[in-house]
């Protein structure tokens, strides 16, 4: 048995599929930003907000520079999605979602294993997560 | 011909990176930030980002330090973006390269899920709590704060002496419940080398703090995850070093989506700091398999201690 061998087999299953999840996600979040940020620069795509708008505001705090750019807060963005800037969060987004995505596929290996202390830390981590993503914490309040 | 060419380049981003903070280009770059940065073309800053992050990310590598804790204080001292953006791209540059290692870091059987699941839990929880808190204060106060911290983790890097193996006698009842040890086989020797946790209570306590700074600040954690997790916790280094990088991977979930749905993500500002910070990462890593310039981590150091004054005497208004 090859070392490389030797090493996977030592690695509980569950924690492999979430190897080849984060593998797989994070390279296509990252292709999907190039892209779509190629799309927003070359004006291929015309953004919601003009560059120049942008640049003569970012020294701005994040809520006076939503405000002053009628930028909607939360999930508003996804309203936007036709516009080159705003496409731009599809990428990011990917790699926000990943980690709640693997702790999905964590849920039912541990509940296979009986081991419901793991499986109530990943469903609590879970929940931590789709709750800061949701904004229900004061993200749509600009 | 890698040899050769590590040997070569190796000395040449020691210079480039000194030069980086010390040639008359940045000073001008600096003073286009203090004006707004409006007196440059759109593409002036992103493109300049690009090839600070690139810089960035072989330094951070080759100092052994997350990309995050390098980006915050250096592109909130020298950028023109609100300290805002700066806090959650850097949330999203260290998530990106958490990212990218735990894949690697997990089958390997490095990163440990059972190590890393619970305190994940307890810092992602304060993670969200610490972005809040960082979004709400003043921004003169985050500075001076961000200028304290900085400091204190330059110091830190300096004086702390990681231990390879510490020795745990008896696991403590909790880390035993949360079935916090395992094993790994030492690529080097080929040897299986078992661990397990003590003085778990207070670690996970630690995790509380780490998640409140990283969320504030937009850190990520990685300088605090290691000594926790090695000195008190009693984990290997490398099983330390590993589940450190993918417990950022965790942590910095919760707070990013506090920096985006607070509209704290500029894509323009965000996605050149990422790539470029990543193809650095890429190729710092091909640099330090063949070599390991132990005074890169010195002049991170040095820079760091520049970047934490700097951001402490913006935040006194001096």
């Amino acid at each position: 048995m090859t070392q490389k061998e030797k090493e996977l087999e030592h690695v509980p299953a569950e924690q492999k599929a979430y190897a080849t999840l984060l593998l797989y996600g994070c390279w296509i979040g990252i292709g999907i930003m190039v892209i779509t940020y190629f799309l927003y620069l070359s004006g291929i795509m015309d953004p919601y907000v003009t560059i120049d708008r942008v640049t003569d505001l970012w020294h701005l705090p994040s809520d006076e520079f939503l405000h002053r750019l009628d930028i909607p807060g939360g999930w508003g963005w996804t309203a936007l999605l036709g516009y080159g800037d705003f496409l731009n969060f599809i990428g990011i987004v990917i790699l926000g979602v990943l980690t709640i995505v693997g702790y999905l596929t964590l849920i039912p290996a541990y509940i296979k294993k009986k081991d419901f202390l793991f499986t109530s830390i990943a469903i609590l981590e879970v929940l931590v997560l789709v709750l800061a993503a949701s904004g229900i914490l004061g993200g749509g309040a600009h | 011909m890698f040899k050769w060419w590590s040997r070569k380049v190796t000395p040449v981003f020691l210079w480039l990176s000194l030069m980086l903070f010390t040639s008359p280009v940045y000073a001008a770059a600096e003073s286009a930030a203090s004006a707004g940065g409006a007196d440059w073309p759109w593409w002036f800053w992103p493109l300049v980002l690009l090839v600070f992050c690139f810089v960035l990310g072989i330094l951070a590598v080759l100092a052994g330090v997350g990309g995050g804790v390098l980006y915050v204080p250096l592109v909130s001292a020298f950028f023109p973006f609100h300290l805002d953006f700066v806090r959650g791209a850097g949330l999203f540059v260290a998530l990106a390269g958490a990212l990218m290692a735990g894949p690697g870091l997990l089958r390997r059987g490095l990163a440990s899920l059972r190590l890393a699941l619970p305190v994940a839990l307890i810092a992602s929880t304060f993670a969200i709590i610490g972005a809040f808190i960082g979004l709400s204060l003043p921004t003169t106060i985050v500075q001076i704060l961000l200028g304290a911290t900085i400091i204190f983790i330059a110091v830190l890097l300096l004086v702390s002496k990681n231990v390879e193996y510490p020795v745990v006698t008896k696991q403590d009842a909790i880390g035993l419940a949360l079935g916090m040890y395992g094993s790994y086989i030492e690529e080097t020797s080929g040897k299986v080398y078992e661990y397990k946790t003590h003085r778990t209570w207070g670690g996970l306590l630690i995790f509380v703090l780490i998640g409140l700074v990283a969320g504030m600040f937009g850190l990520g954690a990685g300088w605090a995850n290691i000594p926790v997790l090695n000195l008190m916790m009693g984990a290997p280094l490398k099983i330390s070093v590993a589940t450190s990088k993918f417990l950022l991977s965790i942590t910095d979930t919760s707070a990013a989506w506090v920096y985006l749905n607070k509209g704290g993500i500029i894509p323009l500002v965000a996605i050149p700091s990422i790539v470029g910070l990543m193809l650095g990462s890429l190729v710092g890593v091909k640099i330090l398999a063949r070599a390991k310039p132990a005074a890169i981590r010195y002049i991170v150091i040095v820079v760091l201690l520049f970047a934490g004054v700097r951001a402490l005497l913006k935040g006194l208004g001096i």
